[in-house]
């Protein structure tokens, strides 16, 4: 079980969380100006690596907040925690 | 009670059981008698009783093997009745007054085993016996090979009734968590305790001391023993400290979450800590993790080395330190490295019953042979055991030297064995800790882990009681250090050769002969060498796989004494290094825990909220059956005497279509929605438009996923400009406030909207009916309820039964419907009120079923019922309600190519032909009656399936609601219903049954 | 037609088994604290927390998970910008209408949820423990004192919990239809520390402490 750190309200069990998928897949800003293709691309795929991933989480027995989480697949090591808006670390080589 | 010759194997004077308080206990019935101290293992032994089990396959006799938690063999089978526990390991379970045991496995009982014929047929149940032999016929597996081998090949039973106990857990925060209090464990948690940090020691045995406990040892000029006490009780004195005993860690999860389970009472014996839970569970999370869980003492693989008398060195030893109890008169030892020499030895001073140490080492350490002859053991170096003899118990070994040929039979009664340790790697290789081999020192050792963990001690490869001390101390010095105190971690100790050790896998492979008997690497699982290395042969080549198909650590111990032994065997026939074939991954758990001990409280009434509304008290006196729907109970129905639930939902659909019924739907989930941007976020989510609905008013939206697919519908009320009252299904509640909650924060954070729940601030009441507008009448003589002034889908506040209320004008059923909100603290008065003021109007209460049928006959949609997540609102018939002007989420998916292609499925009606024949939801339908039976090659192709179904007394028939391809092409139609083995006939209609032309929701005014 | 004004409490049967449980108070008290009036308010409150203060008496934490007092209010932090005002039973109408008045033209939301949740104010030696046995929030003494206050889960049910004395007293917010739940729940878990009294439970208690 992870250990997360919320960002407003800190180290909290995982069991105070729900998974929110990939991160940073915008809703198109205009999705009728979108190829059938891609937005199929929107809305069905996902990436799957094997290694550091940024995905959502929500706060949502504590503070039901959205933000980010870099996380490493494989050890699950939590790398970087960040709000909404906020810009992805930068990417480690 | 005297006379049974009671510990006859106890030597005087040694070990720390005390000898002033007896207990009384029985094994298979014979009443035997142990003391304060003992395991239940050591108490056997001290009665001369070695044979306690049979083997799972075989049913070979078998005693113990071990003194601790790694025992293979002795399973045995705990009290009787409620309390009754399978395949407890006899040399864990601490006796106390009146302990009822028994052997498992064992027909008709464990000294002559009916079942031990399975041992003269071995050479048919080699390694994947019952894959090979079971697969053919198919049908036999189930009905004849199945039972037939569980009924053999059963470990203990279950207990068939509730279990009696109850069981806790605990959530536990802590600086510093220390697993194993052994020499090392202690020196570790010393550091951390003296500094003030929060630490946990968990220790899985009565006290501390670990190999303390075992053997003979002297810290600081006193007693190992001794020190170990001190140590615990000055740890224990500490606020700062928690010391738990008797709880083992069983799993060592992400980010340093380990779990334990604590056995609290099963050392005072059953029933007897009224209301104490038995177990408990804690979760503990860790900010640093000390590993100091030591080494285990691993077998030699010889011929029959699973006679019972054939024990690992460290077991005796601990027999004869710990608990005074001699395993036999005449002892030969064989050891392939100085600790189990010295372990050897140590015995002997204790229990003066080894003749010999035998040893394949040609140079076994100097001291300990002149010890060994101060101490009268003869030591034969250059030698190993081929083969033990014995019936029920080993009687003699064949010894050979290892070059040459040769042997010599020893008469003994029991056997010391050692061949080498095993770090108990099991919880850093599930933190997971990366393992590597150690060629000089036979074994895995601890090697990187992401998490932060030390570990210490033999663990650490540090087997010496002074090495173990000075490593523990250096592991909780470094792990202070990491927790940025002022502490100098020091540098690493080097490790030193402390074993000696010459690898001896199996004497077969390290003599090259073939040797009679078994030779027996897995004891529980009853796996053999032949078995590995006819795996082998047949070209299993990964562990793992091995593993599986052998079975080898497969079984309750998970292999503790026998996966390093199996992956060694089976390099060796690869002629491979150990490390290229790697080996298992541990999982947890390291040691078994009950079932009871997981669920912990969460049983009976705690197993799980049982939401209820307000109103509850009501429904449950006037003889309410419920529905679980999702964690709240609702009313099904509300039966009179004698009804069951056909005749009370007949009734109660009646009543709403002919009188008045009243239903309890304070369950649907409300959500508050609060901003200047309010309607233009509502636009967003709904299919429909809500800039232009006034205030006042209200509108039934359907919101869907950016896939198309309808997920969630409800009516929304426009409370002020900048102010909606949401409603969702019940069971959709949190889903969707978290859904809108996503959207606001991630994509829109733009837009001044704020959403609140207010499910359960409103208790809700609907008034349903031709009548309900004079019963409303009669509640709330002050507001004007006529069409005009209160007309469908609005809503007015006024003050209904005296109370401040909030009704709304909307239906669900296609009748006249009001629903009344006011506070929940008054949702029961104001039922009360409700129902009285009914009553001379036939105000009937109704449930969920009836609920169903009414929203069915009006072809309304439930979610989850007629969507499954693949349905768009162009299916359902919706497309009133998507908005062809504005954008909302999902939808550019309405012209998708498989969205907006012709032949989706569609909502219909159904009706049956035959009347009375309600069709099972879920049931597909076919459009031919030919070529029509189940199988996929032959039947008619599925159209689509029902999905609601009920019988309506409105209709006098059956109906249904279906999803069918192209369903509203086919009106008229008729499609068939699979039902048993043949097809029922039903005609696709409009889903509208009743009322097409909505004239009944306005009443009369 | 009228019906009782009286109001209901979710707990309001269990006076007796909360008297019975709270014996030896030293160790373990439990009460329900019902109708009192609960504001769900959001707001910016950098910018409009003086607004809210003129009305309130009681300033906004904008320290994440703690509660400040002021006048006839608390102020529980939620979130960034959301608050949980908790006043005497009664306030709930006249706080509600005069919040929104001074905060009119701010994006703000303003909702009565008093009659939403109900309170549970347990206490003493054991309270700590009782709630350790289903709450994963570190809380020791050290880590969950005044003014702390922190949302999380309780076995299965969601609560806010607010440490008003560290004692300790913690009041459990608790929705209407899990509040039966949490009370067994917490009952159960007393009832189980009071009967290993003699085995370990003034040793775990005070390791909490
Ligand atoms: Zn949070």
């Amino acid at each position: 079980m992870l250990q997360i750190d919320c960002p407003w309200c800190g180290m909290r069990e995982e069991m105070e969380f729900s998974y929110g998928g990939q991160a940073h897949v915008a809703y198109p800003k205009d999705p009728h100006a979108v190829s059938d293709e891609d937005w199929a691309q929107y809305l069905f795929m996902r990436d799957n690596p094997k290694g550091l991933f940024l995905e959502r989480w929500v706060h949502s027995q504590g503070c039901r907040r959205w933000f980010n989480v870099e996380r490493h697949t494989v050890t699950h090591e939590i790398t970087a925690v960040y709000k909404p808006g906020e810009p992805p670390p930068a990417a480690k080589p | 009670m005297s006379g049974t010759a009671a510990n006859i194997a106890r030597i005087e004077g040694a070990g720390k059981i005390d000898r002033t308080r007896p207990l009384a206990f029985t094994f298979n019935g014979r009443k035997l008698q142990g003391y304060a101290g003992d395991t239940l293992a050591s108490a056997l032994l001290a009665n001369g009783i070695h044979l306690v089990a049979r083997s799972f396959k075989y049913h070979r006799p078998r005693g113990m093997l071990t003194a601790g938690n790694e025992e293979p063999n002795a399973l045995v089978q705990l009290e009787r009745g409620p309390y009754t526990e399978p395949n407890l390991r006899a040399t864990e379970i601490e006796l106390y007054e009146g302990l009822d045991a028994s052997s498992v496995n064992c027909f008709p009982n464990v000294q002559f085993d009916l079942r031990a014929i399975n041992g003269l047929a071995s050479s048919i149940l080699v390694a994947g016996f019952y894959n090979k032999t079971f697969m053919w016929p198919k049908g036999f597996w189930k009905k004849v090979y199945e039972p037939a081998l569980r009924a053999a090949a059963g470990l203990g039973v279950a207990p068939d009734s509730p279990d009696p106990d109850t069981y806790d857990r605990m959530h536990w925060h802590c600086d510093v968590l220390v697993v194993g209090a052994g020499p090392a464990g202690l020196s570790a948690s010393l550091q951390a305790g003296r500094r003030g940090v929060r630490t946990v020691i968990v220790e899985e045995a009565p006290e501390a001391g670990g190999s303390l406990l075992q053997r003979p040892a002297t810290i600081d000029g006193v007693a190992g023993t001794e020190w170990a006490s001190k140590a615990f009780a000055e740890l224990d004195a500490m606020p700062n400290v928690l010391f738990l005993c008797r709880t083992s860690v069983f799993g060592y999860y992400d980010h340093n979450y380990l779990m334990a389970v604590e056995h609290r009472t099963d050392h005072l014996g059953p029933g007897r800590s009224p209301g104490v839970a038995r177990k408990r569970l804690w979760h503990f999370r860790a900010k640093r993790v000390v590993l100091a869980t030591g080494a285990h003492e691993r077998p030699i693989v010889f011929g029959n080395n699973d006679l019972p008398g054939i024990v690992l060195a460290n077991a005796a030893c601990t027999y004869a330190t710990r608990y005074g109890v001699s395993l036999g008169k005449c002892g030969v030892a064989f050891v392939n490295n100085d600790h189990g020499f010295a372990l050897a030895l140590e015995t002997q001073a204790v229990a003066r019953n080894i003749a010999m140490i035998i040893d394949p080492r040609p140079d076994p350490d100097d001291a300990l042979v002149k010890r060994a002859a101060a101490l009268g053991v003869r030591v034969l170096c250059n030698s190993v055991i081929a083969t033990a003899h014995g019936w029920n118990r080993v009687s003699s070994v064949d010894i050979c030297p290892t070059r040459g040929t040769g042997l010599a039979r020893l008469e003994c009664d029991h056997v010391l064995v050692s061949g080498g340790l095993n770090p108990a790697v099991h919880l850093y290789s599930q933190a997971p800790g990366k393992l590597r081999y150690d060629a000089n020192l036979a074994c895995f050792l601890p090697d990187q882990c992401i998490q932060t963990v030390e570990v210490a001690g033999a663990l650490n490869a540090r087997f010496s009681l002074d090495s173990a001390l000075e490593d523990g101390a250096l592991a909780g010095k470094r792990t202070l250090h990491t927790l940025g105190q002022a502490v100098d971690a020091g540098a690493p100790a080097e490790a030193k050769d402390e074993l000696h050790i010459l690898p001896v896998w199996s004497v077969q492979a390290q003599l090259g002969l073939k040797l009679p008997g078994k030779h027996f690497v897995d004891y529980q699982n009853d796996v053999t060498e032949a078995d590995i290395l006819l795996a082998s042969r047949e070209g299993f080549r990964s562990v793992e796989h091995t593993k599986r198909y052998t079975t080898t650590g497969m079984a309750t111990d998970q292999g503790k004494t026998s996966n390093v032994i199996g992956l060694a065997i089976l390099a060796a026939s690869l002629g491979k290094p150990i490390p290229e074939v790697g080996t298992t991954t541990f999982r947890p758990p390291f040691t078994p825990v009950t079932f009871g001990a997981i669920a912990g409280r969460d049983r009976g009434s705690l197993s799980d909220p049982v939401r209820t509304t307000p109103m509850h008290a009501w429904h449950v006196d006037n003889g309410a059956v419920f529905e679980d729907v999702g964690q709240w109970k609702r009313p099904w129905y509300f039966p009179k005497p004698g009804e069951d639930l056909h005749a009370a939902v007949a009734r109660e659909t009646k009543a709403l279509r002919t009188t008045a019924g009243v239903m309890d739907a304070t369950t649907l989930g409300k959500i508050d929605i609060q901003g200047a941007d309010a309607a233009e976020f509502l636009n967003r989510v709904y299919t429909n438009a809500w800039t232009k609905l006034a205030v006042g008013s209200c509108r039934y939206g359907v919101m869907c996923r950016p896939d198309g697919m309808v997920m969630d519908d409800g009516v929304t009320a426009r409370l002020a400009d900048d102010r909606f009252l949401m409603t969702t299904t019940t069971g959709n509640a949190a889903r969707v406030l978290d859904w809108l909650e996503e959207w606001l924060q991630t994509e829109w954070p733009e837009l001044e909207v704020y959403c609140t729940t207010v499910t359960e601030q409103w208790a809700t009441t609907a008034v349903v009916g031709p009548n309900a507008r004079k019963i409303l009448k009669a509640l709330a003589p002050d507001m004007d309820f006529s069409n005009a002034a209160f007309p469908f889908m609005t809503f007015r506040e006024g003050v209904v039964a005296g109370l401040a209320a909030r009704v709304f004008r909307i239906s669900f059923n296609g009748e006249l419907s009001y629903e009344i909100n006011v506070p929940s603290w008054h949702g029961l008065a104001l039922w009360r009120a409700v129902i009285e003021a009914g009553k001379p109007h036939g105000l009937t209460p109704y449930g969920t079923e009836t609920m169903h049928v009414a929203r069915a006959e009006k072809g309304y949609i439930i979610i989850g019922q007629e969507t499954d997540g693949t349905v768009t609102p162009q299916d359902v018939g919706l497309e009133w309600a998507v908005s062809k002007q504005k954008d909302f989420i999902g939808k550019r998916s309405f012209s998708r190519s498989d969205t907006a292609r012709a032949g989706r499925k569609q909502l219909v009606g159904l009706l049956p032909q035959d009347k009375a024949f309600v069709a099972p939801e879920g049931s597909h339908l076919v459009a031919s009656p030919e070529r029509s039976t189940f199988d996929p090659r032959l039947g008619s192709p599925s159209i689509g399936h029902i999905t609601s179904s009920y019988y309506s007394p409105n209709l006098e028939s059956a109906f249904a609601l279906a999803l069918i391809a192209n369903g509203r092409a086919m009106h008229g139609k008729t499609v068939y219903c699979s039902q048993g083995s043949g097809l029922k006939p039903m005609t696709v209609t409009d889903p509208v049954f009743i009322d097409k032309e909505g004239k009944r929701r306005d009443g009369i005014d | 037609m009228t019906a009782s004004t009286d109001r209901v409490s979710p707990l309001e049967n269990w006076t007796a088994r909360f008297a019975a449980a709270s014996a030896t108070p030293v160790q373990f008290s439990i009460r329900e604290v019902a109708f009192a009036t609960h504001i769900n308010l959001r707001v910016d409150a950098a910018a409009f927390g003086a607004k809210v203060r003129a009305v309130l008496g009681c300033d906004l934490p904008v320290v994440a998970n703690t509660w400040t007092t002021g006048g006839e209010c608390s102020a529980i932090w939620l979130g960034p910008d959301e608050w949980l005002v908790v006043a005497p039973d009664g306030r709930n109408e006249s706080f509600c209408a005069d919040l929104r008045t001074a905060l009119s033209g701010v994006h703000h939301a303003v909702t009565d949820l008093s009659a939403n949740r109900t309170m549970l104010e347990i206490a003493g030696s054991d309270a700590r423990v009782a709630l350790a046995k289903g709450c994963p929030l570190d809380l020791h003494g050290s880590a969950f004192k005044p003014p702390q206050s922190a949302q999380s889960l309780l076995a299965k049910s969601q609560v806010l919990l607010q440490c008003v004395d560290a004692n300790p007293v913690i009041r459990v917010f608790v929705r209407n239809s899990f509040a039966a739940y949490v009370a067994e729940w917490l009952l159960d878990a007393a009832a189980e520390l009071a009967a290993s009294r003699n085995l370990d439970t003034p040793r775990i208690a005070n390791r909490l402490a």
